[in-house]
């Protein structure tokens, strides 16, 4: 809801001479430019808060196994986008949804589609840490034993191996069993990317990950996006657009619910196609 | 100039003014209440006092008070003393005003004796004689007041053997007895003819009578033995008194104690006072039942209150639509809350006894009736009493507690695949247990000082039997019980000896008190150890 109305507010404000209202035709190149091997695809997607529109008519193909971010100014609909792809905005009492995703083919919104299936293999990280208030060990060890493994010798197994993937097990080998809210904010927000990858998820949404974070934590994150990328399909949302150009093969631009522009990092931050971009990765604007 | 008086320093002040106020009375309270309570136990110097016309008392000084004093000319002769003299049975009070102005002497003798007894109360006065199996020991001789003090401890193990055999053997001969009658009455009901059952039944009566005699003669022998040694006692005026020595329960010699002594003396006592039974209406000897009762009620409550309230606390806060209904249900349990308790007690008395409870006697205890078994006052009904007391109280600090756990927190267990029950029962019931730990704490403080639900739900005056003893099922939910905060009030308001029984309130009020404090330290504790299992703060 917080989200919701934040939206709201930004729609208000968003003087429409200054910004730029896509055309129909603007949407619908942006969706010519297929990405190679999607595993995301998202068709006509719109999103209402109420009766706020918060994503308009978004349509894009997420490939797999690359680091995809979104950039934009507050409030442009990063964040609700990424929260539909695990469903998370079913939570907002007053959201409604049209259009369509698929993940691997398969549209999300079926209705033989189990929501906790669905989360287990759409993994989240969030703007602000949040370890649950247990053990270090727990917390990586919660997926698993939610989903009925209370082996100790596969937990044991599990949370090293996530622990190390995470880069943190060198820094908390020694106190697994110490509570997880004594860990600084870095470690705290890599303890979530290792919880969140424990259940092998296929894509793996970061939430402005270190939004919180000192510049020694970001740099030990993005170094982990790198790594992670390899074996998982990321999507970051950020409002570093160094972070965007380091970290992300693709990169979307959004403004007020829509995608100004998708297309790889590299052409977005030296090249783009359109001048609204242009002038918001230059810092002209935004 | 300095400015002394800052903009927003009144409000510092009028705040740390009501703060210190608000200190001040609990801490005099409980200064009035501990000095009062425990400086009775302590065993004051014993005077003998002469009056003016003759009379003479044995007695302690219990407080001394200004009569004539509207002058404002402090002297002697606007005083007057208030003396405990015992011997209830000469002087019909134990207790005495005299005004200073009459005393003619005040000595304090070493060999003066202070008897606690099992009836009428204390004796003040001089050993006479011991008559020991036929020979007669005279008080002045050496070592007599050594010979009493062992022959009344080798009477009082005679007497605990009595007790033993009284509580024990026959009490398991009578609950026997009781349930055989039961099974007899039970197949007459049924007008079930089934004469080798039947006789089986009566076949055990017969030996349980059997086992009664044996004990009968058992406990005859040990009361002459209570009774064959005595003692002769003088008062202060020199009247003679002979008492047996199964009566008394202690001798000691005040004058004749120094400080160490009189303190081992004082702690001795003060353990008597709370592991022993109650004597003489209550006005002597312990509380251990009404401590015993008091604690087992709230433990009751309590296993009762918190499922109760933290599930209803649950499904308002995590299930139910919040909504107008909700709204409404909420500010009902808010105003629960301020329900006076007594109608709680009515209430508990029309739904628990008489409706469950006949129910339950009408169903499972048939052949007791109409004796009601659950459907009269007891430890259950009361515990269950105090739980619908005190469940708005859990309701609201669970509700509180759950509410503050963070949304992210949450989202951050859906986000992994977790349903909302394993959300719930994994993160946010965990998150939220520090905030049903203080419910608890809140209930639990108002529980263990409710009084008046309690006096017509199962509290009595005296309780033949403790709620758990040996027989089966061992906790006897149905029994009626003692309470401390019905002591006190049974103590101050209730007892033919008002004087004797003051001491007892401010230390039955005291150790009601420290009752409290203990629950709600152990429950801070659980606490505590919990909220840094499960704190919630982000780094």
């Amino acid at each position: 809801m917080i989200s919701g109305e934040a939206m709201q507010k930004q729609e208000f404000k968003a003087p429409p001479a200054n910004g730029i209202s896509p055309a129909p035709e603007t949407r619908r190149s942006e969706k010519a430019k297929t990405v190679p091997d999607p595993l995301v695809e998202v068709e006509n997607l719109s999103l209402f808060y109420g009766t706020k529109q918060a994503l308009r008519n978004i349509s894009m193909n997420i490939p797999r196994k690359k680091a995809t971010a979104f950039i934009g100014p507050s409030g442009c609909g990063k964040s609700t986008l990424l929260r539909c792809f695990n469903r998370l905005n079913d939570l907002v009492d007053s959201c409604r949804i049209e259009g369509n995703i698929s993940i691997n083919r398969k549209s999300i919104f079926d209705p033989d589609v189990d929501i906790t299936d669905l989360r287990k293999s759409v993994g989240m990280v969030f703007q602000k840490s949040n370890p649950f208030p247990k053990s270090i060990y727990e917390n990586v060890a919660y997926g698993a034993r939610i989903s009925g493994i209370n082996k100790k010798s596969v937990l044991d197994d599990l949370v090293e191996k996530n622990l190390k993937r995470a880069a943190l097990w060198d820094e908390v080998r020694d106190r697994l069993n110490d509570s997880a809210m004594g860990l600084s904010g870095g470690q705290q927000q890599r303890l979530c990317i290792a919880r969140a990858i424990a259940v092998e998820p296929d894509v793996l949404l970061m939430d402005e990950p270190c939004s919180a974070l000192d510049p020694i934590a970001t740099a030990k994150i993005e170094d982990l996006i790198t790594e992670l990328k390899e074996k998982f399909t990321i999507v970051i949302v950020t409002h570093n657009m160094q972070q965007a150009s380091r970290v992300s093969d693709y990169t979307a631009f959004m403004y007020i619910g829509d995608i100004v522009e998708f297309d790889a990092t590299e052409k977005i931050f030296l090249n783009p196609a359109k001048k609204h971009t242009e002038d918001y990765v230059s810092g002209k604007f935004g | 100039m300095p400015r002394l008086w800052k903009p927003g320093d009144a409000y510092v002040w009028i705040s740390g003014l009501a703060l210190m106020v608000t200190l001040v009375m609990i801490g005099g309270l409980l200064f009035l209440i501990a000095t009062k309570g425990l400086g009775s136990m302590w065993p004051v110097d014993i005077g003998h006092y002469t009056l003016k016309d003759g009379s003479t008392y044995l007695g302690q000084l219990q407080s001394r008070e200004l009569v004539r004093g509207t002058s404002g000319v402090k002297s002697d002769s606007d005083f007057r003393v208030k003396l405990k003299i015992g011997n209830r049975d000469l002087y019909g009070l134990d207790f005495r005003w005299i005004d200073e102005t009459d005393i003619a002497s005040i000595d304090y003798p070493p060999e003066a004796v202070i008897l606690e007894r099992r009836e009428w109360g204390n004796y003040h006065g001089y050993l006479k004689e011991i008559r020991k199996n036929g020979t007669v020991i005279p008080g002045t001789a050496p070592g007599a007041f050594g010979v009493l003090e062992d022959l009344i401890h080798d009477a009082n193990k005679i007497y605990d053997e009595i007790l033993k055999i009284e509580k024990g053997e026959i009490g398991d001969i009578n609950y026997g007895i009781e349930k055989q009658r039961l099974k007899l009455r039970g197949l007459s009901m049924r007008s079930e003819s089934n004469p080798a059952k039947e006789s089986e039944i009566r076949l055990k009566i017969e030996e349980y009578e059997a086992r009664y005699k044996i004990s009968e003669a058992e406990l005859g022998k040990l009361y002459t033995e209570l009774t064959r040694n005595e003692v002769v006692m003088l008062s202060a005026a020199g009247d003679e008194k002979v008492m047996p020595l199964g009566k008394i329960v202690l001798a000691f010699r005040p004058n004749d104690m120094g400080f160490a002594q009189k303190a081992g003396f004082y702690v001795e006592r003060f353990w008597g006072f709370i592991s022993d039974d109650p004597r003489e209406a209550n006005t002597e000897g312990g509380i251990f039942p009404a401590i015993f009762g008091t604690v087992l009620m709230v433990l009751l409550m309590s296993i009762v209150v918190m499922p109760f309230g933290v599930i209803a606390a649950l499904y308002l806060r995590e299930y139910a639509k919040q909504g107008l209904m909700v709204r409404i249900v909420r500010i009902c349990v808010n105003n629960l809350a301020g329900v006076p308790s007594i109608v709680f007690g009515v209430f508990g008395v029309g739904f628990f006894l008489y409706g469950i409870g006949g129910i339950i006697d009408s169903v499972f205890f048939k052949e007791a009736l109409p004796n009601p078994t659950f459907g009269t006052g007891g430890i259950l009904w009361a515990s269950l009493t105090l739980a619908l007391l005190t469940v708005p109280v859990v309701i609201v600090a669970t509700e509180e507690g759950l509410a503050s756990v963070p949304r992210n927190i949450r989202e951050g267990s859906l986000a992994l695949g977790a349903t909302k029950f394993e959300t719930t029962w994994k993160v946010v019931i965990p998150s939220a247990l520090p905030a049903m730990l203080t419910g608890l704490i809140l209930a639990i403080a108002r529980a263990t000082g409710e009084v008046a639900p309690l006096m017509i739900t199962g509290v009595v005056k005296l309780a033949p039997d403790l709620p758990i003893d040996g027989h089966f099922p061992f906790l006897h939910l149905e029994r009626k019980f003692m309470h401390l905060g019905f002591h006190i009030y049974d103590l101050g308001f209730q007892s033919p000896n008002a004087e004797a029984a003051k001491p007892m309130v401010f230390m039955t009020a005291f150790l009601l008190i420290l009752i409290v404090i203990i629950l709600n330290i152990t429950a801070i504790i659980i606490r505590n150890r919990l909220r840094k299992k499960y704190a919630t703060s982000a780094v």
